[in-house]
């Protein structure tokens, strides 16, 4: 018996039991998340009410006064209870001037009760809910935009930009979507994820990137908005929530609009070293507000292929995936937010390199039909010969044509030289292009022979993700991690950067912004954007 | 003295023939544009010694910018004699034998720090050398029996990594560098230099590790520039990284029958 429709042959069994295992493997996590917090989910919490700006040394007021309360009442209660206790108690106008406040050592937070709790929590959500209203209004205004422009067909062509200047960002985003980029990413200054805060303002200074901060995501949001109406086209724009501050800049894409975010669930763990605690806990928030504003995750599964072997760990993929997938529908995403990520990194001098592609490309269509997969190009035997480069880059476009991939990031032939020049991102447009237009049916022309060579090795690599995920959920998945499964490093999960920032909820902990997140009622349904 | 002169071939000898592709900032939009626009690329060309020069492809790029593609002939001419080199200054030795020669030469394990340093989060270059995977069809030096390789990944701060080199009494420090935007990757060999005291001493290592920098960006010959005791380009690979570090680290042995 197989899937219906399926070009591999898939076995509806095997699958079935794949979504099980990871369930399996996933639900520990999910209740760890849930029975804990952390200072930056906390700092999110003010971020959602409309705390913004920064001290002179430019340490943004959440984070000033997150640590004032943790240093008097501790965090374990939440940060919301005791702040909005001495928010109403202390007669401040807003949230900025009791940071002003607290930073300077004036003010005796506590935990409060009875009446006075009632009040300090009515206060809180009174202020989440408004919070909540701008992210809902933005979420209204990008399916206004989409209307009064268009929403571009599949593959939606992706394109980088990374100057480490919001101010050339932005000529050269606008530029990327006349030319026919679909989505803008601006990558972040390298370092950034390390930070354990969010800077403010509009950047100029950035190492390989442009520095994620509220006022640049909302510069380049206008500017795109801009070019969308001259094009007739809605141009996304993309971020990451990642690194340390994950749902806090979750928060700023939300009230920002940002369309779509880079948000993996191992991915800071394994690349970044950051503790694995930290980062599931934080990443299960980030997630409830990507649900709830409307944005579309991509995952980073086509990292480990980057450091393993995209072979030997085709099945890490899926089993990353299928991971992803749990932890982002428990988190409230709907399938049309899930851009589960891949990539097309088998070495060109491996036999049959392209068909082993189509397999698993293949494959990942066939495992997750409604998801907008995000596939990316080859890096790792990009050699420098940008003539063959662009030849491997085609064979990417027409793999991701051929198995209708739904986001493309387009491979630059100059990838490990430079950032690319503008030529160079306009040749990888141009070949994008070429083979879309030549070779746009071929998909459905493509059917793969019963025990072929391609279904055999879809089938092999769904068979081996199975067995793993079996492993994992005997193992646990923070034993997995620590043992190196996932693009080969080491993980344990009680080293790593940020773990001093995770603590276990009170007793009476209290999250305004989590009610109204875990509250299917009150977050409403997914909706199409 | 004068070697051989050479000039690029195309597709015979001493015709010179090159290609060249860049991008101006003009339009290319009118009869007009196009006719300044390849103007504009020929006298590029011809400055750069490109004399008779042929725009094969013009293009306009939005508004304001052309990408062109130009053949031309080189007007210059190569002296070989003049061509300096790096010459690798040690051999490149099997797998086996740079594990025997720690095993004789130092009588224990060689333990070698690798790190990404400062904010450089690009740690594809000191996984290719460290990691067992490897890079090029060779393993990586967590492979060699005889090493202890402790990779303490991206973004380390160059002040912990010289500490760390401390309690784990590393003969040798790796350091990748990728980013190179603002020359970060030479402000980040300045800076791990500085932090272990090295450059100062006018090549003597006193306690310290050996200091190995590597980034597809350095120019090999920089290494005292920098401070550090040497730097591999593009295209290392780990059993040239290893073979080093044996040369570096540990004495010659004896030649045969001179005993040890």
């Amino acid at each position: 018996m197989t899937v219906e429709g399926s070009k591999l042959g898939l076995d509806p069994m095997m699958v079935s039991a794949a979504r099980h295992l990871a369930r399996i493997a996933g639900q520990p996590i999910v209740d760890m998340a849930r029975s804990h917090s952390t200072v930056s989910v906390e700092r999110a919490v003010l971020r959602l009410a409309g705390l913004d700006g920064a001290d002179e040394g430019g340490m943004p007021w959440v984070n000033r006064l997150v640590d004032a309360v943790r240093e008097t009442t501790g965090l374990e209660h939440g940060v919301a209870l005791p702040a909005w206790d001495a928010l109403v108690t202390g007669g401040y106008p807003d949230l900025a001037t009791l940071a002003r406040d607290a930073a300077a050592g004036q003010v005796k937070f506590r935990l409060p009760e009875g009446g006075d709790a009632a009040a300090a929590r009515a206060a809180a959500r009174a202020a989440l809910a408004r919070g909540f209203a701008v992210i809902d209004a933005r979420r209204a205004q990008r399916e206004s935009m989409i209307g009064e422009t268009s929403d571009p067909p599949r593959p939606w062509i992706y394109l980088i930009v990374a100057t480490g200047d919001i101010y050339e960002d932005i000529p050269q985003a606008q530029a990327a979507a006349r030319e026919g980029a679909d989505v803008i990413a601006v990558i972040r200054s390298t370092g950034q994820s390390l930070l354990d805060y969010v800077p403010e303002g509009a950047t100029r200074e950035g190492f390989a990137g442009t520095y994620a901060t509220r006022e640049n995501f909302r510069l380049m949001r206008a500017a795109l908005d801009d070019v969308s109406r001259e094009l007739g086209r809605y141009v996304r724009l993309t971020n990451y929530a990642s690194g340390l501050c994950m749902p806090e800049i979750a928060a700023l894409a939300g009230r920002e609009r940002l369309d779509m975010m880079l948000n993996d669930c191992m991915y800071g763990i394994i690349f970044r070293d950051i503790n694995p605690r930290r980062t599931f806990i934080d990443q299960r928030f980030s997630r409830q507000i990507h649900a709830r504003a409307g944005i579309i995750i991509n995952t980073g599964e086509d990292n480990y292929l980057t450091t393993a072997d995209a072979v030997d760990a085709a099945h890490t993929v899926i089993v990353s995936q299928l991971l992803n997938e749990f932890f982002g529908a428990e988190a409230g995403l709907a399938d049309w937010q899930l851009g589960l990520g891949h990539a097309f990194e088998i070495s060109p001098e491996v036999p049959d390199s392209f068909v082993l592609e189509l397999a698993h490309a293949q494959l990942v269509r066939e495992l997750f039909p409604d998801a907008p997969l995000k596939y990316m190009p080859p890096t790792k035997h990009m050699t420098g010969n940008v003539f063959g480069g662009f030849l491997l880059d085609a064979f990417f476009n027409l793999a991701g044509v051929m198995t209708g991939q739904s986001i493309l990031l387009v491979g630059m032939m100059t990838e490990g030289i430079h950032t690319p020049f503008l030529s160079d991102r306009d040749l990888a447009l141009e070949n994008v292009r070429y083979v879309a237009r030549a070779a746009g049916r071929l998909g459905e022309n493509f059917s793969p022979p019963p025990g072929g060579f391609v279904q055999q090795r879809a089938q092999q690599v769904l068979a081996d993700a199975v067995e793993l995920l079996r492993r994992i959920g005997s193992d646990g998945l923070l034993n997995a991690i620590a043992d190196g499964t996932f693009g080969i490093t080491r993980r344990p999960a009680d080293a790593g950067r940020g773990l001093e920032g995770v603590f276990e909820r009170a007793e009476g902990y209290f999250n305004p912004a989590a009610e109204f997140l875990e509250d299917p009622a009150v977050a409403g349904e997914g909706r199409q954007a | 003295m004068s070697g051989p002169v050479i000039r690029p071939y195309g597709d015979t000898t001493g015709d010179g023939r090159v290609q060249l592709s860049f991008t101006l900032p003009v339009p290319f939009g009118t009869e007009r544009e196009r006719a300044v626009a390849e103007g504009a690329a020929l006298q590029l060309a011809a400055k750069m010694g490109l004399e008779p020069a042929m725009v094969v492809h013009a293009k306009g790029m939005g508004p304001a910018f052309t990408f062109f593609i130009v053949y031309g002939r080189a007007s210059h001419l190569v002296d070989l004699s003049e061509v300096t080199v790096a010459e690798r200054e040690f051999p490149v030795l099997p797998a086996a034998e740079i594990n025997l020669r720690i095993r004789s030469g130092l009588g224990r394990e060689m333990v070698v720090l690798g790190a990404c340093i400062g904010t450089d989060a690009h740690t594809v270059g000191i996984d290719a050398i460290l990691n067992v995977k490897g890079h090029a069809g060779e393993k990586g030096l967590e492979y060699y029996r005889e090493m202890r390789v402790v990779n303490l990944g991206a973004q380390v701060d160059v002040t912990d990594l010289a500490s760390r080199a401390r309690a784990e009494h590393a003969d040798a420090v790796l350091v990748s560098q990728v980013v190179t935007q603002r020359d970060a990757h030479l402000a980040g060999a300045r800076a791990l230099a500085g932090a272990f005291g090295a450059g100062t001493s006018g090549g003597e290592r006193g306690g310290r590790p050996l200091l190995v920098v590597g980034g597809p960006r350095f120019d090999p010959t920089m290494a005292a520039d920098l401070g550090v005791d040497k730097i591999f380009g593009r295209g290392t690979t780990p059993r040239e990284v290893a073979s080093y570090l044996v040369h570096a680290l540990i004495p010659e042995p004896a030649t045969a029958g001179a005993g040890a």
